[in-house]
């Protein structure tokens, strides 16, 4: 059974298995820096899983993916994330609607509805790693989750950036990449809603504060 | 069916276990000194902490039944057989089939018990508080550690530890992603079971955080000696299990004789690197609250699921 899986799909299998892993860790992560680090680790892992993958299959639009991964995802969003916060002197801890525990219980609940469901859809694939399309659902639903459950917009941006990773797991993992305009097109659409999304509910949100502090 | 070598190598393995144990304890409270710098006490302060012990007599308080009198006992005897069971050395020992996995975690439960009702048995409300909050402990932390062992065991198809240990140890070089998920969260248990800094601190007498010391706070004497000892032989076990179970090799295989005695100096030195990483653990993490102890092993029975739920995914036939 297990001897019969190349050492690739072992390596990509460990990969996918870290960023579920991580995943949950950022669910359970009571402050921002450090589930800002999270979720940088969390794209360092999926770049190292493309990588894999391109190297196996040799197909060469994925490194481009794997190294715009690199950039994007664990190096030039966590640092915007990072400053951020900085500036905006966001309160350190996370704040959750429901209590931290409870969501963990419900995660996990996720992950087994997104196992159950990706079972027989993998089965219809011919790709040796295609049990890694469970696991990129459960990461997709939970970032999901973490959306829903989170009070703060950076934390909410960062539930949503998880969630493409996610996506973006299971588009190179399951199916050995989408087109590289999807990809882009994705690339696009997140840093436009990052960009919008952080706007909309941080500058206007700090300026504000500032001026009724000034009045009192 | 058992052989002489096969009962030799047992005894060995029980005789080490009694002889390393407190060494154990000693490293690892040598290298938190350091880590803290403190100047370290002597690696064979548990030794002369049990000489010491074993030579002043008993004081009993009033209320105390047989059952206090009796707990060090029970307790030091589950913790022998623990050490028994588990394969330090080899995986041919005779007295494995009389516990499998599951009955290691109870035979660590009755321990707990005892010592639990053994604390309460006095009446003095330290004990009590120690008792509840070490059940507390060990209702959040049975369950996770037995789903640990079901995702090891469904790897091995077998519940048995010596059989587990073996069908890891001889194999291909294969990774599972489903081990390291068991793996993080047998740590996370381990801390837990033997007292250590995210959940309790072992060199604590302050009141309101103590849980491992309220419970013995009563008992003097050799039964103290016996409980400090099974305290060790605890850490011990843990260690071995781990190490067993995550870095098998080495361990040998049956009655080879040779290959046993090259076991000695590679469990030595990994429980060497183990006990300094628990050092490390210990010195870089602070002391949750008790009521933040649900949570850490909450995660722990979490991570244990997810690695029985990606082994069913990734790693089952297909």
């Amino acid at each position: 059974m297990n001897a019969a899986i190349p050492f690739s799909a072992q390596l990509i299998n460990l990969f996918a298995a870290v960023i579920l892993l991580l995943a949950f860790a950022m669910l359970a992560q009571r402050r921002m820096l450090a589930l800002i680090n999270l979720f940088a680790l969390q794209g360092f892992t999926l770049c190292l899983s493309t990588l894999v993958v391109a190297v196996t299959t040799g197909q060469s639009h994925l490194y481009y993916s794997a190294g715009l991964t690199l950039l994007l995802k664990a190096m030039v969003l966590p640092w915007i994330l990072h400053r951020l916060v900085r500036k905006l002197n966001v309160k350190s801890e996370v704040e959750a609607l429901i209590n931290i525990p409870t969501t963990m219980l419900v995660g996990l609940l996720l992950v087994m509805i997104a196992f159950n469901v990706a079972l027989p859809i993998s089965q219809l694939s011919q790709t040796i790693t295609r049990g890694t399309l469970g696991i990129a659902m459960a990461v997709v639903m939970l970032a999901f989750l973490m959306m829903i459950t989170r009070q703060k917009a950076i934390t909410q941006v960062v539930g949503f950036l998880s969630m493409e990773n996610g996506l973006f797991l299971a588009a190179t993992s399951a199916t050995y990449g989408m087109p590289i305009v999807v990809e882009l097109g994705i690339a696009v659409i997140i840093l436009g809603v990052f960009f919008f999304q952080i706007r909309d509910q941080f500058d206007s949100l700090d300026i504000r504060h500032m001026e009724r502090l000034k009045d009192n | 069916m058992i052989s002489i070598s096969g009962l030799l190598g047992q005894a060995f393995a029980i005789l080490l276990a009694l002889v390393l144990a407190p060494l154990l304890s000693g490293w690892v409270g040598q290298c938190r000194a350091w880590l803290q710098s403190r100047s370290a006490p002597p690696l064979l302060l548990p030794y002369y902490m049990l000489h010491k012990l074993f030579r002043k007599d008993v004081v009993l308080a009033h209320g105390a039944s047989s059952l206090f009198r009796a707990a060090p006992f029970v307790v030091f005897g589950c913790m022998v057989l623990a050490c028994a069971i588990i394969p330090s050395l080899s995986t041919d020992l005779p007295l494995a089939p009389a516990a499998d996995a599951l009955a290691l975690v109870g035979v660590f439960g009755l321990a707990r018990i005892f010592i639990s009702l053994a604390a309460m048995d006095v009446g003095t409300s330290f004990g009590s508080l120690g008792g509840r909050r070490e059940m507390l402990i060990g209702f959040l932390a049975e369950p996770a550690l037995l789903m640990v062992i079901f995702t090891l065991a469904m790897t091995a198809q077998s519940t048995s530890v010596a059989t587990i240990v073996e069908t890891l140890a001889h194999r291909d070089f294969v990774i599972y992603p489903s081990l390291a998920f068991a793996g993080v969260a047998f740590t996370f248990v381990s801390l837990a079971e033997n007292a250590r800094v995210p959940v309790d601190n072992p060199a604590t007498h302050l009141e309101l955080t103590m849980i491992h010391e309220a419970m013995i706070l009563e008992y003097s004497g050799r039964h103290l000696a016996l409980i400090e000892w099974a305290a060790s032989l605890k850490l011990y076990a843990y260690s071995c299990l781990g190490l067993a179970l995550f870095f098998p090799w080495g361990i040998a295989p049956g009655d080879d004789f040779l290959a046993l005695l090259a076991a000695i100096p590679l469990l030595v030195l990994k429980l060497a690197i183990g006990g300094a990483i628990l050092a490390g653990i210990e010195t870089v993490n602070a002391k949750v609250r008790i009521f933040r102890a649900p949570e850490f092993l909450g995660t722990a029975f979490m991570l244990a699921v997810l690695g029985l739920l990606v082994r069913l995914l990734l790693e089952s036939k297909v």
